[in-house]
């Protein structure tokens, strides 16, 4: 393990901008350790400088549009290529100079599930674990928690080829946990499967929080939301944020948002709204009645408002705030990662009034 | 079981699911079947010759006429047949997206390599074994020496090992199966041909080089019932060159 620098500064915005903030960590145990990568493709850069760490037990997204360098960290991490420039460590062993260290710590499921399509899951596995030196008793030990794990009993004794998408996709999850790894990297783990699987496989990998480090990469933000506990977003090869979910929307937040839904709204209602003190702008919803309403940074307005609402007799059917999905963060820094500090006016508008959720 | 143990089971368990084997398999039995009763046919009609010539019974030399000439004609059904066999040990892996699983694997890229050769040889082994039936069944009408039969089969062997070890470099190569096959197929034909060149400069050192580098002349030894260790070391090198260049070509395919 590498006992890491005292003082971590974990965001790496873009420069000429001040950190967006600074997490301090002191005697934290990072599992994964990664300085400055770069990785380049003839001329093309895949990724540029990346730095970021995992500790022990903790569940790390990596966030970013289609090419934007997710792969190309995971196959760094995971010794299948080799970085240009930088160090990366993975339990304390260099991933250029201890390739086969790195390997036997790692549960590595990459994009396409490594699955041969000619033999049973049972053989796959067996194959799997073999390839990793376990032998006898312990390897069907594993294979029975593994088989349990990702609910593959049914077809333990079918041929990978006649398996649906979302069976190979559990057959490669079956396979990165096989030997209980301590740092398990998923990239998009939960492509192919039905809603029902989706919830499990997150279960599944909150579960290992705690006991495994993981970095999973996604470009689904609730799965962000819903199991990790840091999310690093990364663009064009860059970092652009990296902190936890809540954090990174209230980060970007600009005002409060309140959304309420009036039963009748007579035509001076818009005017009253604003006249209350602290609101910023008034935006009328698509339906009728449906307001949203900007207030000053820090000031809960709800009771204001729903005093107004009651004293004018409107009706006030709904009234909550409206908190910025990861969505709209990743939209923010991904298309205006030049000039984030002063997000356009329409980003701050297309806060979705809704909350996904996994 | 060993890392290495593993990737030769499954890469067995591979290619009997497939049709691979079966079709290469049986092409390559009845290959040998024809061309040993042709053989025995021709035998046979010069042995009728001779006792008309000479009256009574005629020796003919079985070692010379059937066998010889069979286990020479079979080096170009190896060249045609193997690298069917090969093709798809790194092509398949590639195309597949299995590829990158082995190499995050703990095990050593010479590990996989030496592991799907040898499975591939064992199959070749297999196949070569069930051509014995052919000189057993000989035995039983005719009288000939075993042991030009046996360096012959040690020939046949050699070379396959070496065909084969070719094949495997060709199907790191690419991850277009046919193209895999191809490449080995026009490296084992280029190779043979160099023999002919080493001919064309006569015995000078040149030639003599020249003509050390194609398998031709090293097999043609070993059918003779000769066993000359720097024929040995012919086959040994050229299957170690090669399985190197496969590793080196596999760990290349990281930095791309």
């Amino acid at each position: 393990m590498s006992k890491i620098r005292d003082q971590a500064t974990w965001c790496s915005f873009e420069s000429g901008t001040a950190p967006f903030s600074a997490i301090v960590r002191t005697d934290i145990t990072f599992v994964i350790d990664v300085q400055n990568i770069t990785k380049r493709y003839g001329h093309h850069t895949a990724i540029d400088r990346v730095t970021f760490s995992v500790a022990k037990g903790e569940v790390l997204a990596f966030l970013g549009p289609n090419g934007a360098g997710k792969t190309t960290t995971m196959r760094i991490l995971t010794c299948f290529m080799p970085a240009t420039e930088g160090t990366a460590r993975v339990a304390g062993f260099d991933c250029t100079e201890q390739p086969l260290e790195v390997k036997r710590q790692i549960g590595y499921l990459p994009e396409t599930p490594p699955v041969y399509q000619e033999l049973t899951v049972t053989e796959y596995l067996t194959f799997v674990g073999r390839l990793r030196g376990i032998t006898g008793p312990k390897l069907s030990s594993a294979l029975d928690q593994s088989i349990g794990r990702l609910e593959l009993g049914s077809v333990r004794y079918r041929l990978i080829g006649n398996l649906s998408r979302g069976y190979r996709q559990r057959v490669g999850l079956a396979q990165a946990l096989l030997h209980d790894p301590s740092v398990l990297i998923l990239d998009e783990p939960t492509v192919g499967l039905d809603p029902k699987q989706i919830i499990e496989i997150r279960e599944l990998i909150k579960s290992l929080a705690g006991s495994h480090s993981v970095i999973l990469s996604t470009h689904i933000l609730p799965e962000a939301t819903a199991v990790c506990q840091r999310v690093v977003i990364i663009n064009k090869g860059r970092i652009v944020a990296e902190d936890t979910p809540e954090q990174l929307s209230a980060r970007l937040r600009q005002s409060e948002k309140i959304s309420i839904t009036l039963k009748t709204c007579p035509a001076d209602c818009e005017m009253k709204l604003r006249a209350i003190p602290g609101v910023l702008n008034v935006l009328s919803g698509q339906t009728g009645g449906s307001f949203l309403i900007e207030c000053e940074l820090g000031r809960d307005l709800r009771d204001e408002i729903a005093r107004v609402a009651v004293l004018n007799q409107w009706g006030l059917l709904e009234l909550r705030t409206v908190s910025m999905t990861l969505e709209d963060v990743f939209l923010q820094l991904t298309r205006h990662e030049d000039h984030f500090s002063e997000p356009a006016e329409t980003m701050v508008g297309m806060a979705s009034t809704q909350r996904t959720d996994a | 079981m060993t890392p290495v143990q593993a990737i030769i089971a499954k890469e067995l368990r591979g290619y009997f699911v497939s049709p691979i084997v079966y079709v290469v398999g049986a092409v390559f039995l009845l290959i040998f079947g024809l061309l040993s009763y042709l053989y025995v046919g021709f035998a046979g009609a010069q042995a009728i010759q001779l006792m008309q010539m000479q009256g009574g019974m005629a020796q003919i030399n079985l070692n010379d006429l059937v066998f010889r000439n069979l286990f020479s004609s079979m080096r170009i059904v190896l060249v045609i047949i193997l690298p069917i066999l090969t093709m798809r040990l790194f092509a398949e892996e590639r195309k597949l997206r299995t590829f990158e699983f082995l190499m995050t694997s703990p095990i050593r890229i010479n590990e996989i390599v030496v592991g799907k050769f040898i499975s591939v040889f064992l199959i070749y082994l297999g196949l070569v074994a069930l051509t014995i039936l052919v000189p057993t069944v000989l035995m039983l009408f005719s009288d000939f020496d075993w042991n030009p039969i046996w360096t012959g089969y040690l020939g046949m062997v050699l070379l396959g090992a070496l065909f084969l070890s070719v094949g495997v470099f060709a199907s790191a190569l690419t991850e277009n199966q046919i193209v895999a096959a191809f490449i080995s197929f026009g490296m084992l034909l280029t190779i043979w041909l160099i023999a002919g060149l080493g001919n064309l400069f006569g015995d000078t050192t040149a030639g003599r080089v020249i003509s050390y580098v194609s398998y031709m002349e090293h097999y043609d030894r070993l059918l003779r019932g000769l066993i000359d260790t720097s024929d040995l070391v012919y086959f040994g090198s050229g299957l170690a060159l090669m399985l190197f260049l496969t590793h080196r070509v596999v760990e290349s395919t990281r930095w791309k």
